[in-house]
């Protein structure tokens, strides 16, 4: 007879670095589970037949059997389950929205609060890594060359499942380092660095090659990858140009965004003393948006000696797209979060008696307005609607613009036969990632937009398979 | 890595390196840059594209020491590697149609303006060059603007060479006395570039200018090279470099170029002191 249950109705806590502390390090938040509390949670698995779990996750990990292997102690096995379908556990169980995708399906959500997949799932990764498992089978070469455009989660995932059945894969990566937004955009503190590199070097010890400082669509295009070759490409460029609102002020000093604050906190890291590249330190911060790259931004400003950090949204809390962890997070870091506010201009120094004021140019503070719910959008969400003659400044000393991203614009350009939308995201098939193109897959925030790691990850995954099926039928 | 191949001075602080890169040497056109990190852990730096060889697979790179990093890059030798080199970014200078130009230089904006005007001159199109330095030590690339160019006028702030004055001098002496250009192109300070863009407007020739802001992916990701073309936000990376001059605001671009001036004066002073002590 199997083991009851364990029917506790919480998730058992994930331990974390004191708020006040933390919010004055680079270090890790979330510490992880142990042992004994990883099977402990486990054990509150139901183990259901129809696992409605794996129905919420992008790439279909088979979270029943690995949590089984949990329980019993064999956590090399628990990684070996998630490993086959998952290239990047230890990135997964750190920044997936579970919540939404395979926790939202788990029965004992129900009642109570559901299994902590996530964070097991993160204990399994960390516990391999740890234990420097079994080194990666080299799979056996099936003699094919696929070229994949962008170390991010897309291309990652999609070079790692192809290497996986045999593929030559190499991954061409623009900048220094590869990783993409893993590396540049999500902030230490929330996902070690050194982890990231474990997950690419494991790609590397299975055979895939990554080539750095080299721009497709610059230094190479697609057209020559396939002269060069590579029969198929896989195109994981990610998001590109920032979008800033349009408003006046925009190009003072001091105002960032998003992805070039974050870079330079993260892939340049101008947060250590003896850093080469600068970025603005201190003083009163306001990040406008309300995704999780406003929160890893404000967290980010917080750390690096900010006195005072807000959160510009235009809506209430209510309708905020971060994750409700990294919201918490940064509410206990001590963020200020100034909600249905929203920016109409940044203000900047102009010393009309001294034109060699240092500080000419700099911000000094935003205007914003009040805003209220108004009636709802198409999609179901409230309009926010400006209340009249509620206009007001707030002193910042720098501005993180965070409302999104469009597509990088250097591929389209480049690329003769690449159709795009008019926000120049690429077109694909939605369970194939085959664009118009022949040979050509493009997936994650080079097709969609903005969005999650972890879909860019199914993306990745479904172009994986989808270029397996158009190669071995050629 | 890229391998330093050749190494020289042009000026006491004004250096030319070619650089093994042969694939970014098999695209590069005038007017695109690279960014290049000397060590791991260096800060990425974008530097205009001053020549290349495709058959030998090099990359010619013209600069100036103003802060740490080509601080560093000046000690580097023959045989040194740079960790990072990529490119080329940004578009090709524009040459097409172009009968009679004039292409005006300014201090080390003269290794950019060089392969630009021996693009015209190849591409068929009468080249007139305006070249001005702060006092006849600076002067670089004198000959090779010769060669690229129908008539060449140096300039020093000081007179001690050429003619004294800047270059919107003979310029407006060019154009007041009816000589036709169908467009100018100027690169060098951002200063210069706006009296140049100033002088143009009162001729009503067509002026382009080529931008130099700070960068960091050179690739259209951070939107750091901002700038504001005729009111509307530009990226000089995947935009640029290269922009009417007419629509450029200049004030905006030298305020922000200066974002970090403390910083950089600081990491400067810190990588001398470094070398000095070294020497010591």
């Amino acid at each position: 007879m199997a083991e009851l249950p364990n029917m506790k109705m919480n998730k058992n806590e994930m331990p974390t670095q004191d708020p006040k502390v933390r919010a004055h390090n680079f270090e890790e938040v979330a510490l992880g589970y142990d042992e004994a509390v990883a099977i402990d949670e486990a054990k509150r698995c139901l183990n259901c037949v129809n696992m409605p779990c794996v129905s919420g996750c992008p790439v279909k990990v088979r979270i029943p059997e690995f949590i089984a292997k949990i329980k019993e102690g064999d956590f090399e096995g628990a990684y070996q389950v998630i490993s086959e379908t998952s290239s990047l556990p230890a990135v997964c169980g750190r920044v997936c929205p579970q919540e939404t995708q395979c926790e939202s399906k788990c029965v004992r959500g129900i009642k109570g609060e559901p299994v902590g997949i996530g964070r097991l799932e993160r204990f399994v990764a960390d516990f391999h890594n740890a234990h420097d498992g079994k080194k990666e089978k080299v799979p056996k070469s099936n003699g094919h060359k696929v070229a994949v455009v962008g170390s991010g989660p897309s291309g990652l995932t999609c070079a790692g499942d192809l290497a996986r059945k045999g593929y030559k894969v190499t991954v061409f990566e623009a900048l220094h380092k590869a990783g993409g937004v893993l590396v540049y955009g999500i902030p230490e503190f929330r996902l070690p660095k050194s982890i990231v590199q474990k997950e690419i070097d494991k790609l590397e010890s299975m055979g895939v090659k990554i080539e750095t400082n080299i721009v497709i669509g610059k230094t190479l295009t697609i057209d020559e990858l396939f002269e060069s070759g590579f029969e198929a490409v896989f195109v994981g460029s990610g998001a590109g140009l920032p979008r800033f609102m349009g408003i006046k002020g925009e190009g003072l000093n001091g105002v960032y965004s998003a992805n070039e604050f974050l870079t330079r906190a993260n892939l340049m890291k101008s947060y250590k003393t003896d850093a080469t590249t600068p970025v603005m330190k201190g003083g009163k911060v306001a990040v406008v948006g309300g995704g999780n790259v406003a929160m890893d931004a404000a967290r980010t400003a917080l750390r690096l000696g900010a006195e005072k950090v807000y959160i510009v949204y235009r809506r209430s809390m209510e309708e905020l797209p971060a994750r409700k962890e990294e919201v918490e997070h940064a509410i206990e870091e001590g963020v200020e979060f100034k909600l249905l506010n929203n920016p109409v201009e940044v203000l900047g120094y102009n010393n009309p008696n001294d034109k060699r004021d240092p500080k000419n140019g700099f911000v000094r503070a935003i205007r914003c307005i009040k805003m209220e719910l108004g009636e709802p959008d198409e999609q179901g969400r409230r309009r926010p609607v400006e209340v009249q003659g509620s206009e007001f400044e707030l002193e910042v000393d720098s501005v993180i613009m965070s409302i999104g991203t469009s597509p990088n614009p250097l591929i389209k350009a480049t690329t003769r036969g690449l159709d795009t939308n008019k926000w120049g995201g690429i077109i694909v098939e939605e369970n194939t990632g085959k664009t118009s193109k022949e040979g050509v897959y493009a997936g994650g925030d080079a097709v969609t937009g903005a969005a999650t790691v972890i879909s860019a990850m199914g993306a990745g995954k479904v172009a994986a398979d989808a270029i397996d099926k158009y190669l071995t039928s050629k | 890595m890229f391998e330093i191949l050749e190494k020289r001075f042009l000026n006491d602080t004004v250096c030319e390196m070619q650089i093994n890169a042969p694939l970014v040497a098999k695209k590069a056109e005038p007017g695109q840059f690279i960014i290049l990190r000397t060590d791991e852990d260096g800060e990425r730096i974008p530097l205009t594209i001053a020549g290349f060889d495709r058959k030998k697979g090099t990359v010619k790179i013209i600069f100036q020491v103003v802060g740490s990093t080509t601080e560093i890059l000046k000690h580097k030798n023959v045989g040194d590697c740079l960790q990072d080199f990529v490119g080329p970014l940004g578009n090709a200078t524009e040459t097409e149609g172009v009968k009679n130009v004039c292409v005006v230089g300014g201090g080390v904006g003269c290794a950019i303006a060089m392969p630009v005007a021996e693009k015209f001159a190849k591409d068929k199109a009468n080249v007139t060059s305006v070249i001005g330095f702060r006092n006849k030590d600076l002067v670089i690339l004198e000959d090779e603007f010769k060669k690229a160019s129908k008539e060449l006028v140096v300039m020093t702030d000081d007179g001690s060479y050429g003619r004294q004055g800047n270059v919107c001098v003979p310029l407006e002496e060019m154009l007041a006395s009816g000589k036709k250009f169908d467009k100018i192109f100027a690169i060098g300070p951002l200063i210069m570039m706006k009296f140049v863009v100033e002088t143009a407007k009162k001729y009503n020739v067509p002026c382009m200018v080529s931008m130099n802001p700070i960068m960091i992916d050179g690739t259209g990701m951070c939107g750091g090279c901002r700038l504001s073309v005729d009111g509307q936000m530009k990226f000089a990376c995947v935009d640029g470099p290269d922009f009417d001059g007419y629509k450029v605001d200049f004030d905006e671009m030298m305020s922000r170029n200066r974002m970090y001036a403390d910083f950089e004066r600081h990491k400067y002073e810190e990588t001398c002191n470094l070398y000095k002590k070294e020497v010591k």
